[in-house]
């Protein structure tokens, strides 16, 4: 026992923490978008099965030539954002007022239950007998797709807010309205904010099969009839612009979340 | 404005949690409530602040409230019970907006608060920015812009560390002895009890009844100075529920 042993203790508490690699996804990206075009190139990829990138690029650049991609970018985006905003407000009514009133919560919860797994797609030729072939029955589609999400999301919201904060509202003698307008509204918005990301999801997803019956103009209409003249350039092409609405969308959501939830960080 | 108590009885199903409880609240006095953990004595404060309704009894306000008070009896919570999405400022003037008091007067207030609190540069700080002792403070400032007629305290110093209560229990004294406000305290710390009560209430466990009520005629002021007969005071409290304590600590939950 004359020399005791020295040694610095293992470190074993690395690992399972998320680190930031910011240029790792747009990296990812080029490189897939650079192997697709090489394997089309050399043949590995049959022109039919896949086009090569760039004439998927080609195929943009032609619907921005011709004009005719306003067209569609316009007729889908007023659909797109008629319906989600009807819905979206119809929704966020809805769901307070089951959050807030027994009796709306007896009648319509299991109502939006029971139809909120519906895929509003099979709902789509009903909707066509009701709204008619034209606007209304796209943007029904779309309205009926986004509200169901928002009323589970805004109840489920109302639901989650500090007791503790209502009852101080009540302990100062706030009126009914200012408890729900300063307290439980804000309180609810952490859990309506996400359920916006996912209605607007859903929100692009109805738009293109709706857009499949009986729409001129549209990305959805391009897409289909793209895809009945075996053209697949112009089929990604859609798929591509689909995929920007998308993220655009998901960026504007995630500015509204900084601004309206600063408060939490 | 005095308030009185009258044989306030409670049971949550065939569960008595308060039985028989009759005591009065002068102005200007701090009465602590102490018991056992479950013995019903913050839901004696709700009912007192008129948030629940006991089964039987009443509860009286003697005497008009000040013409200037905008909220008779006012909660102090002790998860201090402030808005995280508004300012320190916000969460004081949120208590004012509903009495349309006007803009000038409305800052006359906040400021007028803020300052008493010592909290004029936290502002425009976030409660999350804060210490549990200083959100405390907030809360205490915003009860204080309704110019209360009793606070009610719900262990307001309970979610703090044994420093702050510390800091907090002098801020209390020193606000007490400029305001002479009337208090109802739930406290389970006797130590509290015995620096801020006046008159101290100790209830039994479930059904809640008063055991003894216990005058502590010392001046707040010189309360820290006179510790030992202080210790007198907490040591006979303490001997009035250690067993009750024990037999609370043992029980199983929701048992």
């Amino acid at each position: 026992m004359a020399e005791k042993q020295v040694q610095p203790v293992p470190f074993r508490g690395g690992g399972f923490t998320a680190r930031k690699l910011g240029l790792v996804g747009p990296l990812v990206f080029v490189a897939i978008v650079a192997l697709w075009e090489i394997g089309c190139r050399t043949g590995v990829i049959p022109p039919l099965v896949l086009p090569a990138p760039s004439e998927v690029y080609a195929a943009l650049a032609r619907l921005v030539e011709t004009g005719l991609i306003w067209d569609h970018l316009g007729a889908s985006l007023q659909r797109l954002v008629v319906g989600w905003s009807l819905g979206t407000v119809l929704g966020v009514a809805v769901g307070l007022s089951i959050g807030l009133f027994s009796l709306a919560r007896a009648g319509l919860a299991p109502i939006v239950a029971a139809i909120f797994p519906v895929p509003k797609i099979a709902l789509l030729p009903l909707f066509v007998i009701w709204f008619g072939i034209g606007e209304g029955s796209k943007v029904a589609t779309i309205l009926f797709g986004t509200f169901f999400p928002t009323v589970v999301a805004t109840y489920g919201g109302v639901d989650n807010v500090d007791r503790t904060l209502i009852r101080m509202g009540q302990s100062f003698g706030l009126s009914w309205f200012s408890i729900v307008r300063k307290i439980i509204l804000p309180g609810a918005l952490p859990a309506i904010l996400p359920g916006f990301r996912i209605s607007a999801a859903i929100a692009i997803v109805l738009l293109v099969a709706a857009e499949m019956i009986g729409a001129e103009y549209g990305i959805g209409a391009y897409i289909l009839l793209a895809g009945s003249l075996m053209a697949t350039d112009e089929l990604i092409a859609g798929v591509a612009i689909l995929s920007a609405i998308g993220l655009v969308v998901n960026w504007l959501i995630g500015r509204a979340e900084r601004a309206l939830l600063a408060w939490r960080r | 404005m005095d308030l009185k108590i009258r044989d306030v009885g409670h049971a949550y199903g065939p569960l008595t949690v308060l039985d028989g409880i009759g005591f009065e609240v002068p102005a200007g006095r701090i009465v602590c409530i102490v018991g056992p953990s479950g013995c019903g004595k913050s839901t004696l404060l709700r009912m007192i602040g008129g948030l629940e309704r006991p089964d039987s009894g009443e509860i009286l306000q003697v005497g008009a409230p000040p013409a200037a008070s905008l909220n008779p009896l006012t909660f102090i919570f002790q998860d201090f019970a402030l808005l995280p999405w508004r300012s320190v400022e916000g969460n004081i003037r949120l208590v004012l907006e509903d009495h349309r008091l006007g803009a000038a007067e409305t800052e006359r207030i906040v400021a007028g608060v803020l300052a008493r609190t010592n909290l004029t540069e936290f502002r425009k700080a976030w409660p999350r920015q804060l210490s549990g002792g200083m959100r405390q403070r907030v809360a205490i400032a915003r009860a204080l812009a309704v110019s209360p007629a009793v606070m009610l305290m719900d262990e307001p110093l309970s979610a703090l560390d044994a420093q702050t209560r510390e800091l907090l229990m002098a801020d209390l004294v020193a606000l007490w002895e400029r305001e002479r406000f009337s208090a109802v305290y739930v406290t389970h710390n006797l130590a509290e009890a015995v620096r801020l009560g006046h008159r101290v209430i100790v209830l039994s466990r479930r059904p809640g009844r008063i055991r003894e009520i216990v005058d502590i005629d010392m001046p707040l002021g010189e309360r820290t100075g006179r510790m030992a007969e202080l210790e007198a005071h907490q040591s006979r409290l303490w001997a009035l529920i250690r067993d009750e304590a024990e037999a609370a600590e043992k029980e199983l939950v929701g048992g």
